[in-house]
């Protein structure tokens, strides 16, 4: 009879993954979780309450619609905003072409700055800021629809390039070589179109805000990783003067603040350039931040490099091929594959950095926060209007992280 | 002729075509390259200085700086451009290590609350890294610093429990300072000192006496390390109890706890924070945190699942796994780039600029405005960073070697 009872059948252990055993996993497993999350509820419920409430009723928001122009463009002129638009179409046929043609990780990036767009696009900021109409009646749904229509029909129309581009160019993979060198182009393209030339000229100095903030990047990120690649290789030659030299100024670039560098452009400079010769602060501005951000580019293709085997260099001079044909085909190509990420991680740092230029006197999107705040009109009113712009570096930042996540993902970095 | 001296010897490569020559020559170039460069600029620099009737040299430092500097060491507007230069170095060097001592605490205990088994505490260390990270220190800084502009005046000032007050003059915390009984208590830690050293001594003569007796003579540990097994295990209590028995034996109080009071128009007692220094440790200190907090994760998830799953298997509890397995593995992968937040930290506090906090960058400003000597100042800015960067980097290097060579003889 003892027998029977160790024979007994056993029911197999619950593994079912309801709510409440959710709970009890991640919320209560143990006593002091169990003080935690409680302490933790009562801590976000005064945050969240004290945030509901400032929102949503102390909170002046008119500042942002009410300067919403300024904030993006800066003193452009708002007769030359097509040139804006136009930069920003080929910018979405580019990507619309991109996303039919390699699908996967691009159309998913391209899908979600689609959204994003269809999001703002259907903001009712404009409404909100002067009317007192209810969002059910009829007259709204007319206001909504003209606003869409009418006063944002450029980024109406961008959006429909992106997706007429985007059918356009399904199933064409000839096209790859084609869009590789449109987003070569797209650069000088965008320079020369929002420069101008002749009389229609706008001059840098007129850039502003988060165009601004978003061309100073740009640039920073284009010329300081080929400038950052020669520097790492040198730092890796063989030849003890390239070597030095290239040694010393990353040595010394990363040694001291940006924002040396950049009054560096704006005080020193002017005094070693030949007497006559001027450039524009922004200009400067864009040196500096590229020269800054090369030596940190170079650490990290350095850091590709090292990782590359002796072997691929040997084998590559064993079937003959030159120096610069070794790096450009055997080594350069594995090194920057395994530092993806490390690339992703500066050009985040390098957005945020833009904002240094404020110090100097530049108008990107923080020195005109503090510009609008300088009006006696939104004096105090910095808590909204910081947020604003908090939450516009936030969104492009956080974007480039989740995109730099889900490329290590697909290359299966770090996996090996 | 050059044609017949090429045909005798046909197996020499022309010496333009010779590797050892090219790397010679290439460089040379590059270095007249560089050479020619950094002369045209002096040359000009030169014609630009003429034009402004200046002249390079350092004179200027010894003169009378005439401008007052809001907060810092001792100083008066009446002494000297190098020591007001000196009194930016302290501030800075002030900032940076009392916004490292932040960063560090509040990074580790995010960073850790990041893999706690709690899905709340999970989230909200979270969003804390991912918010604070994604948005630009000035733009942090400058908020702090509205904000700090923003407090309520002194008449009206938000007080905390009785001894934090917070005003548009800045942050006032309590403070402890030593009082009347300090003296007494001095004498307990000399007691303390001595006391350790007795038991230090006494512990290795018994422990010695100990192993002359057992028999293999061969390995018999040194009087000298038996002090140092002593020094390690009982010197620390021994003067801890003393000194923390002091604390109560002493018949006045030796530290009184000084809290800020209304005197007049302004608080006075306690430790002021100034509103550009509160505003830039803040935005220092949440930003790093942000970073180090990573940092920490990163490096504790970095220690192999193999590691935790054997000792687990060996038996060691929860707390012996992070204790003696986990954190011992962490730690060298942790510092290196800890190093580099801190030197970011303190390249950082440059910002300060932007919201009148009289640092090193600053200071320096202020005195090119008024000396004009833009090109002697700006290097004793950028030297007195590098000096910072590269001390620091040379620790580092130093410390990972050691961790390395550590790792190699286990």
């Amino acid at each position: 009879m003892e027998n029977l009872a160790i024979t007994q059948e056993v029911k197999p252990p619950n593994t079912s993954k309801g709510p409440v055993k959710w709970l009890q996993d991640n919320l209560f497993n143990t006593w002091y979780n169990t003080i935690l999350t409680f302490l933790a509820l009562v801590f976000l419920f005064f945050v969240f309450r004290g945030i509901f409430i400032w929102v949503f009723t102390q909170a002046e928001w008119q500042v942002i619609p009410a300067n919403l122009q300024i904030l993006m463009i800066g003193a452009y002129p708002i007769e030359q905003v097509w040139r804006i638009w136009i930069v920003l179409y080929t910018l979405f046929v580019l990507l619309g072409l991109s996303a039919a043609v390699w699908k996967g990780l691009v159309l998913r990036i391209s899908t979600a700055i689609a959204i994003f767009g269809l999001i703002l696009l259907l903001i009712p900021l404009d409404i909100v800021k002067n009317s007192e109409i209810g969002y059910a009646t009829l007259e709204y749904n007319f206001n909504i629809a003209y606003l869409i229509f009418f006063k944002r029909k450029w980024l109406l129309g961008g959006l429909v390039l992106f997706v007429v581009s985007f059918f356009l160019g399904r199933d064409k993979n000839k096209l790859k070589r084609w869009v590789i060198g449109g987003w070569v182009l797209s650069f000088p393209w965008t320079m020369i179109t929002l420069h101008g030339f002749g009389e229609n000229t706008v001059s840098t100095t007129n850039w502003g805000g988060l165009l601004l903030t978003l061309i100073l990047a740009a640039v920073g990120i284009v010329v300081c990783f080929p400038l950052g690649v020669l520097l790492a290789l040198g730092r890796r030659s063989q030849l003890p003067a390239i070597k030095w030299v290239s040694t010393i100024y990353i040595e010394t670039t990363r040694g001291v603040p940006l924002i040396t560098i950049l009054f560096m452009g704006s005080i020193i400079f002017p005094i070693f350039m030949p007497g006559d010769f001027q450039l524009d602060k922004v200009i400067r501005a864009m040196i500096a931040l590229t020269l800054f951000s090369a030596a940190y580019m170079a650490e990290n293709v350095r850091g590709g490099l090292q990782a590359i085997p002796q072997g691929q260099v040997e084998a590559a001079q064993a079937v003959g091929l030159t120096y610069p044909k070794t790096m450009l085909f055997i080594v350069l190509p594995q090194a920057l594959r395994s530092v993806i990420p490390a690339i992703v991680g500066q050009c985040i740092s390098l957005f945020k950095d833009t904002s240094l230029v404020t110090i100097v006197g530049l108008q990107d999107l923080l020195g005109i926060a503090r510009s609008i705040l300088g009006n006696p009109t939104w004096q105090g009113l910095y808590v909204e209007l910081y947020l604003f712009i908090a939450a516009i570096y936030f969104i492009f930042c956080y974007a480039m992280s989740y995109v730099s996540q889900k490329i290590e993902a697909d290359l299966g970095i770090g996996k090996h | 002729m050059n044609n017949n001296t090429h045909t005798v010897i046909p197996d020499k490569i022309p010496f333009y075509r010779d590797v050892r020559f090219l790397k010679v020559f290439f460089q040379i170039l590059f270095l007249i390259g560089i050479i020619l460069l950094a002369g045209f600029l002096y040359s000009n620099m030169l014609n630009g200085l003429r034009k402004q009737n200046l002249a390079l040299d350092l004179s200027f430092l010894g003169s009378e700086a005439g401008f007052g500097i809001s907060e810092g060491i001792d100083y008066d507007p009446s002494d000297s451009y190098l020591k007001a230069f000196w009194v930016g170095i302290v501030n800075t060097l002030k900032v940076s290590i009392v916004g490292i001592l932040c960063a560090t605490i509040i990074g580790f205990i995010f960073g850790i609350a990041r893999l706690s088994s709690n899905w709340l505490i999970r989230n909200i260390a979270a969003v804390y890294v991912e918010t604070f990270r994604n948005i630009p220190l000035l733009l942090q800084i400058v908020f702090w610093a509205a904000l700090t502009r923003a407090l309520p005046t002194v008449r009206n000032s938000i007080i905390i429990s009785d001894s934090i007050v917070l005003n548009v003059r800045g942050i006032y915390l309590p403070s402890f300072e030593p009082g009347p009984g300090f003296s007494a208590w001095l004498w307990y830690l000399l007691a303390g000192v001595i006391l350790a050293i007795i038991v230090v001594l006494a512990l290795a003569v018994f422990r010695h006496s100990g192993q002359l007796r057992e028999p293999h003579d061969t390995d018999r540990p040194s009087f000298i390390s038996n002090i140092i097994f002593g020094a390690k295990w009982a010197a620390a209590p021994t003067f801890l109890i003393v000194a923390i028995a002091g604390l109560f034996l002493t018949s006045e109080a030796p530290f009184v706890v000084n809290r800020p009071v209304l005197q007049g128009f302004n608080y006075v007692g306690g430790m002021n924070l100034t509103p550009e220094f509160s505003a830039l440790l803040i935005g220092l200190a949440v930003y790093t945190s942000a970073f180090i907090a990573e940092v920490v994760r990163s490096g504790i998830q970095a220690v192999v699942k193999g590691q935790r799953e054997a000792a687990r298997a060996v038996g060691l509890k929860e707390s012996q796994v992070l204790r003696l397995i986990v954190i011992p593995q962490a730690i060298p992968i942790i510092v290196p780039p800890l190093t580099s937040q801190y030197l970011n930290l303190a390249k950082n506090s440059s910002l300060a600029t932007a919201i009148g906090f009289p640092e090193l960058l600053h200071i320096g400003h202020t005195m090119m405005n008024q000396t004009g000597q833009s090109i002697p100042i700006f290097g004793m800015v950028m030297v007195s960073y590098l000096i910072m960067s590269l001390t620091t980097s040379a620790f580092m290097n130093w410390y990972n070697h050691r961790i390395t060579r550590i790792g190699r003889s286990r």
